[in-house]
């Protein structure tokens, strides 16, 4: 049975020696959260009407960001290939849509989702290994429940990078972040970021199990100083999954991150968003909070399976004034 | 802060809209005007029916964020003022007054169901005449006014049993005159409780928003409602003055100023005429160091900007403990750049127009002083339309208490911000105004909670939120803020007891 590393390395944030009573002092200052007022907030915005131009705009902006997620135990290679060439091309019969951000898949399917994402061209747009500029994204950390060693957990993230992953959804010891173990959560995550290697790190807090919102403020605090390069809701598995009320407190914590340390931090809700209107309401979230700097495939991504053809369709319906069949438009 | 553009209509497009690349920039998505007929003239609603003014004198009400005219109302002299108040006695005597109190309740009831039914109407109707968003207007003002009627409807036949031991006959015919800030809001606020417990009314509405009283008069004439139950007479300070001073009114309910309050309590001094005023306020607005900061933000924007600040409860006094005061006004500021001012017809709209040029004026003096005095002005860039009544979101921090603009009600969108080191000291100077309508207190701790609402001479302190409105929850104030309730049963008591 392994544990956590004995000695943390130096964090620029939490400064040269990180230990139990500096995570502390860091997450004291951490401000609280008001549950009604974060829903009222939310639910505010989330009456934000947003039409025509700006719709469209918004529903292409939507597809850049999508991770197009397949997180099955019966996944095979013939289904990752399939949806490798939805990310690509999710209309086929609309060259103006655009590529989503990257495919999301168990690390057993990263080579596979790497081979159907070669393209032919052979730029690396949007920093992906890949020649369509659709990135590969492989969870792992023993996704969703994370029970497993540490020195498991890094060596399947190593793997998974190894095998051409450039993007890693890793999960929090959430069972060491609500005993009160921060210092082991912080320093997992600093091991896993440092087994991603160039790869970039998505960290999934799981807030349906962290409960409250003060938790999930405190635990974006703390995987931001790990150094995380985005934060993520959920792993999907877990009920509830991403909500507006618990991106906004994100959303909020990554705001305070910029502006202590000026990194720029991303964020990923993910799980149970699979309507554009919806995905328009996350949009609308991030703008109010981070502003247009946010407003990019780079910092900003929705976790989802079926979200891209309902985008897909408000699309077809804006430009023809008409809701097209479903059957229209591909499942893969 | 954005300009909506106005010039294109809210429907989908028929061709390719052209890609917008960058943001989120919302275009116009204004709410149609469809619903809402104006006529072009409008008469006294005197005993269920237009009445022309003996006057025969009619003065234009516009739209303030256009400036533009939307139709000419009667102005109410002595004679018309009479006549209203006959017609209201002849009601109260008889088919009114007489009916059995679960009848009245059906009228309620009923009134209350058209006012949903009809609210889209009633919203775009107070934003087209009073300026506010119209988020606001659909969001609040009208579940609210609708929420009032029924909840006074259920205790029209109850009265007995949330009285026990009272008299709980009627007053007689009441004289109310209402604000400009709420127009709908506060004919429910202020005709449901009287209505509800058998009483006649004769209303005098805002002289700058007086369509949706007149709207509202022709939806009871379709509820029903026996004709003089409800009269509405519209004018100026003048009309009001000659509704509170008619003796043949038994109890009068002002919405107001505390300058104009004072003067009707000294008229009515020794005529035996009842008396509720709901006046001004500068209410503080408290925040502790271990409050939760981004949410306290948002009933900070709430508390000052909600209704342009037209609001008598605004919280226009913020006391931020000076721990957190640097932390706090980044976010604040930052806040600011995400508010949206302009078009009140723009659903996106969070900032609307300031509902008269006089207000505007009196807004713009404090605001003038407030430099003078030598706070620090900071507004967010934003730009505002050419046309109407408009004043950017503002603040002013290194606010005295001896500044006029911590002492005098400004009813605009303009925070004063001062700091306190400890609980004790946010009391003083919580406490140190002649006014004592509402406060609100931010912090985790629920202990200091209910320390300070011990302390804080308000009629309503709200914990960790603001401006929160249920027809359930009694409203009104301390010292010269007034005195009566609105709201619960508390808000019957004033109309009962008549005999």
């Amino acid at each position: 049975m392994s544990s956590p590393a004995t000695t943390t390395p130096a964090s620029p944030i939490l400064g040269p020696s990180v230990t139990p009573r500096t995570i502390d002092s860091f997450l004291r200052a951490v401000p609280s959260v008001d549950e009604v007022g974060v829903a009222e907030r939310a639910g505010a915005l989330a009456t934000r009407s947003v039409k025509r131009e700006s719709k469209l705009a918004a529903l292409h902006l939507a597809i850049r960001m999508c991770d197009l997620t397949t997180l099955e135990g019966r996944d095979t290679p013939g289904k990752v290939i399939q949806l490798a060439s939805k990310a690509i091309r999710p209309d086929p019969t609309d060259p103006d849509i655009p590529s989503v951000a990257a495919l999301c898949v168990y690390p057993n399917m990263v080579p596979y989702a790497v081979e159907a994402l070669a393209g032919a061209g052979a730029g690396t747009a949007n920093g992906t290994a890949t020649g369509s500029g659709v990135a590969v994204a492989s969870v792992a950390t023993y996704f969703p429940s994370g029970q497993a060693p540490l020195d498991i957990k890094t060596g399947e993230v190593a793997w998974a990078v190894a095998a051409g992953a450039t993007e890693i959804d890793m999960v929090i010891n959430r069972g060491a972040f609500l005993s009160g173990d921060h210092l082991r959560v912080h320093d997992e995550i600093v091991a896993v970021k440092e087994a991603c290697g160039p790869a970039h790190l998505k960290v999934i807090l799981e807030t349906g199990e962290l409960s409250t919102f003060d938790n999930v403020r405190r635990a974006s605090m703390l995987a931001m100083a790990a150094g995380a390069d985005f934060i993520k809701t959920s792993t999907g598995k877990v009920k509830p999954a991403a909500t507006l009320p618990v991106t906004l407190v994100m959303l909020e914590a990554i705001r305070d991150f910029h502006a202590a340390s000026g990194t720029a931090v991303g964020m990923k809700p993910a799980g149970g968003i699979s309507t554009a209107k919806v995905a328009i309401r996350y949009l609308v979230l991030l703008a109010e909070t981070l502003g247009s700097d946010w407003l990019t495939p780079d910092r900003f991504r929705f976790g989802a399976s079926s979200l891209l053809n309902d985008l897909l369709m408000q699309i077809r319906w804006l430009r023809e004034n008409r809701y097209q069949s479903p059957d229209y438009f591909t499942r893969d | 802060m954005s300009t909506p553009d106005t010039t294109t209509p809210d429907k989908p497009a028929t061709t390719t809209p052209e890609i917008v690349p960058t943001g989120l920039d919302y275009v116009a998505s204004i709410e149609s005007t469809d619903p809402v007929n104006i006529d072009p003239s409008y008469d006294l609603w005197i005993d269920g029916a237009p009445t022309e003014p003996a006057t025969n004198r009619y003065f234009p009400t516009i739209n303030p964020a256009t400036e533009e005219p939307l139709s000419r109302v009667a102005e109410a002299g002595p004679k018309d003022v009479d006549r209203a108040v006959a017609a209201a006695r002849k009601a109260y005597e008889g088919a009114w007054g007489r009916m059995p109190a679960n009848e009245r309740a059906k009228y309620l009831y009923r009134i209350a169901r058209m006012l949903q039914e009809r609210s889209r109407e009633f919203a775009v109707l107070e934003t087209l005449d009073g300026g506010k968003p119209i988020r606001e207007s659909r969001d609040i003002d009208l579940p609210l006014a609708a929420a009032h009627f029924f909840y006074c409807a259920g205790w029209a036949d109850k009265l007995d049993f949330a009285f026990p031991g009272l008299d709980t006959s009627p007053v007689g015919v009441v004289g109310q005159v209402i604000p400009w800030n709420f127009p709908m809001l506060m004919i429910a606020w202020k005709v449901a409780p009287a209505l509800a417990t058998g009483n006649t009314v004769v209303l005098k509405p805002a002289e700058t928003t007086p369509l949706s009283a007149l709207a509202f008069a022709r939806l009871t004439a379709e509820a029903g409602l026996p004709p003089g139950t409800l009269n509405i007479v519209t004018g100026d300070g003048t009309t009001g003055a000659e509704v509170v001073d008619h003796p043949g009114v038994d109890k009068v309910a002002f919405t107001g100023s505390t300058a104009v309050g004072k003067q009707i309590q000294r008229n009515l001094a020794g005529t035996g005429k009842r008396l509720t005023l709901e006046l001004g306020g500068k209410a503080p607005h408290i925040i502790f160091d271990d409050a939760p900061l981004d949410q306290a933000i948002e009933g900070i924007i709430n508390g000052i900007f909600f209704n342009q600040g037209h609001v008598c409860c605004a919280g226009s006094r913020l006391l931020v403990q000076e721990s957190v005061f640097d932390n706090l006004m980044d976010r604040l500021r930052l806040r600011l750049t995400h508010l949206r001012v302009g078009d009140p017809l723009d659903k996106n709209t969070d900032v609307g127009a300031i509902n008269s040029r006089a207000q505007l004026d009196r807004i713009t003096d404090l605001v003038d002083i407030g430099v003078a005095e030598g706070a620090d002005m900071y507004q967010p860039p934003c730009a505002l339309p050419e046309r109407g009544f408009w004043f950017a979101p503002t603040l002013f921090t290194g606010v005295s208490q001896s500044h006029r603009i911590a002492q005098e009600e400004i009813f605009g969108p303009v925070l004063s911000i001062m700091t306190f080191r400890t609980p004790a000291e946010a009391v003083e100077k919580a406490n140190n105004t002649p006014y004592g309508l509402s406060a609100g207190v931010w912090t985790s701790k629920g202990s200091r909670i209910l320390w300070m609402a011990d302390r804080l001479a308000a009629g309503v302190v709200w914990a960790n939120t603001y401006n929160k409105f249920d027809p359930a929850s009694p409203f009104g104030g301390f010292q010269e803020s007034g005195f009566g309730r609105e709201g619960g049963r508390h808000g019957l008591l004033p109309y009962l007891g008549g005999h």
